[in-house]
């Protein structure tokens, strides 16, 4: 069966490009760049011009460019490393209700250490409100950090406006952007950010490797302590191979994007109007117009979402559950929760995210299986006949 | 992630809908949790002659109910009564360890069921309102709290930092 994956947001398949770079990388190089004899050069200009590449794709310069295994750890670095780094001037970071679990979850460490958190609340589409944030700053608020779009439900935040703010009360500012970057245009300079976190996972690199950028002059503190790797920001010897795969996919983004991004918007606003027609009693989550071009998350009344995505397994077309790293969970989303869903609907999400290999016909073929798939668990549900007074 | 017997059921679900005139109606869950289970039955000289169901949850959730029905078709109320939902996880090959004790509930919605039968045939019509709470309390708080010594942990805690045990897998993969 042929497969049809509207899932980009848990995984990309690889792209040739980067998949090639990185076969060409393991045939050619295997020093350690931190060697000054030539095999070690050899290394350390692939890893140079990774840097740069990577720089090129969010607007910044290489040496703000710190490679990390991931979009979690780039998250972790950037709250933990100013956790530390500012601990003698203040102990309060301010974030919202709606952030990644790397977040929340390196928050949660935080606290243990006695560093104060406020978790702003946000409006129902998931707009942070930059005027909430200004009105949470203390005087020992040392961290801001607000996501730049929103992994479950793609809404855009005003990064560039929060970012004023914290420049204005001299408040260092994080974004997790990790599925932004090679998605939209990012450029840290016109957003005016001190941190941003970016994952190659996302944008058709290799999983297992992303990038912290980390503006000259910010105070974060190592995460892994060890020798003098990244700027002395992230010891332990650089995962090379992964990191060739980063760039080669960076550089490929920025060359795609353009003609990518209308081209998944289209099809994600065809699917999104098709739904509509066919289907009754359906939730779009997030913005209407501030959010990522390739991503449509919809709640479907009176059913369960693991449910429907098993049900579109079986017809081939391959969905995720509210995110990945959710779709493990029982729980309902906090996201969806945040932005005033109820938990009944919020566990009836489907997430389509569209990539590049997706075509019209991929949307045709789910407009064809979903209505029916909706209304066989919906005349399986006891919550159906009482939504209709029966 | 699922056996071949869980994925059967969840496609061709047995003994979906409703008894117009169910002699017990059962119900657990609620949508909170993300599953909720109706099961319909019609006695006849204390045996279940006919049985159905309707479900609002997971593919193991739908394949629960559906395995429970055909299970209970055809005993004793007090062989059903004998049902419990670790057999129900064994007939189908098994469930996911996160699954056993929010999906399972088939055994659940049935004693609820005969529960009620009895209930109604004593002259009372039972409140299926505490059968909802049940399942509602524990999951709707923010707090988690160690399961060894009590005190308030962070969410998803991988040990309790006050008494160093392991805090069990619940909710991830």
């Amino acid at each position: 069966m042929q497969l049809i994956y509207l899932d980009h947001l848990s995984a990309t398949p690889l792209h040739p490009q980067a998949k090639e770079a990185m076969i060409r990388h393991i045939e050619t190089v295997f020093g350690n760049p931190v060697s000054d004899h030539r095999v070690g050069q050899r290394a350390s200009q692939a890893l140079d011009r990774a840097r740069q590449q990577v720089a090129a794709l969010i607007k910044a310069d290489p040496g703000e460019i710190v490679f990390t295994s991931g979009g979690s750890e780039a998250n972790n670095h950037a709250l933990k490393g100013i956790a530390i780094g500012l601990r003698e001037k203040g102990r309060r970071i301010i974030t919202t209700n709606i952030e990644h679990k790397s977040i929340l979850n390196a928050l949660r460490t935080l606290r243990l250490l006695d560093y104060q958190v406020t978790s702003l609340d946000v409006a129902p589409h998931g707009l942070v409100d930059p005027a909430a944030v200004e009105k949470a700053l203390t005087p020992d608020t040392i961290l801001i950090s607000v996501m730049l779009a929103n992994n479950e439900i793609g809404t855009i935040e005003p990064i560039a406006e929060i970012a004023k703010i914290a420049k204005k009360k001299n408040i260092i500012f994080h974004t997790d952007a990790v599925d932004a970057v090679g998605v939209i245009p990012v450029d840290v300079k016109a957003l005016g950010v001190n941190l941003l976190s970016l994952a190659a996972n996302i944008f058709y690199g290799p999983p297992g490797v992303g990038a912290l950028y980390v503006k000259k002059g910010t105070p974060l503190w190592p995460l892994i302590d060890g020798g003098m790797q990244e700027n002395k920001r992230r010891a332990g010897t650089e995962n090379l191979i992964g990191i060739v795969g980063l760039g080669a996919a960076a550089e490929a983004a920025v060359r795609e994007m353009p003609e990518r991004i209308p081209r998944l918007q289209a099809m994600r606003d065809r699917l999104r109007q098709g739904l509509l027609e066919r289907i009754p009693e359906i939730v779009i989550n997030g913005h209407p117009t501030l959010n990522l071009p390739h991503l449509l998350s919809v709640s479907f009344k009176y059913v369960e979402g693991e449910s429907l995505m098993l049900m579109l397994d079986e017809e081939g077309v391959e969905v995720s559950t509210r995110s990945a790293c959710a779709s493990g969970s029982l729980r309902a989303s906090h996201v969806l929760i945040s932005t005033g869903l109820d938990f009944a609907t919020a566990q009836g999400t489907l997430l389509f995210s569209f990539g590049r290999d997706n075509t019209d016909a991929d949307v045709d073929k789910v407009l064809e299986v979903l209505p029916g798939i909706v209304q066989t668990l919906r005349d399986m549900s006891p919550l159906y006949k009482k939504g209709h007074g029966g | 992630m699922y056996s071949e017997i869980v994925m059967d059921h969840f496609k061709n679900p047995r003994n979906v809908g409703e008894i117009a005139n169910a002699d017990g109606i059962g119900e657990v869950g609620n949508p909170v949790c993300g599953d909720m289970m109706n099961v319909f039955i019609k006695v006849e000289n204390d045996k279940i002659v006919d049985i159905k169901f309707k479900t609002f949850g997971c593919g193991s959730a739908i394949a629960v109910s559906s395995m429970i029905t055909e299970m209970a078709k055809g005993k004793t109320l007090e062989e059903a009564m004998k049902i419990t939902n670790m057999d129900v996880a064994d007939a189908l090959g098994g469930l996911p360890k996160n699954k056993l004790h929010c999906s399972n509930l088939g055994a659940d919605a049935l004693h609820s069921a005969i529960k009620n039968y009895f209930d109604r045939k004593a002259g009372k019509v039972r409140d299926l309102t505490p059968d909802r709470e049940e399942h509602i309390k524990g999951t709707d708080g923010q707090a988690c709290y160690c399961p060894y010594c009590t005190k308030e942990v962070a969410e998803e805690s991988p040990f309790c930092i006050f008494c160093g045990q392991e805090i069990p897998h619940e909710h991830d993969h």
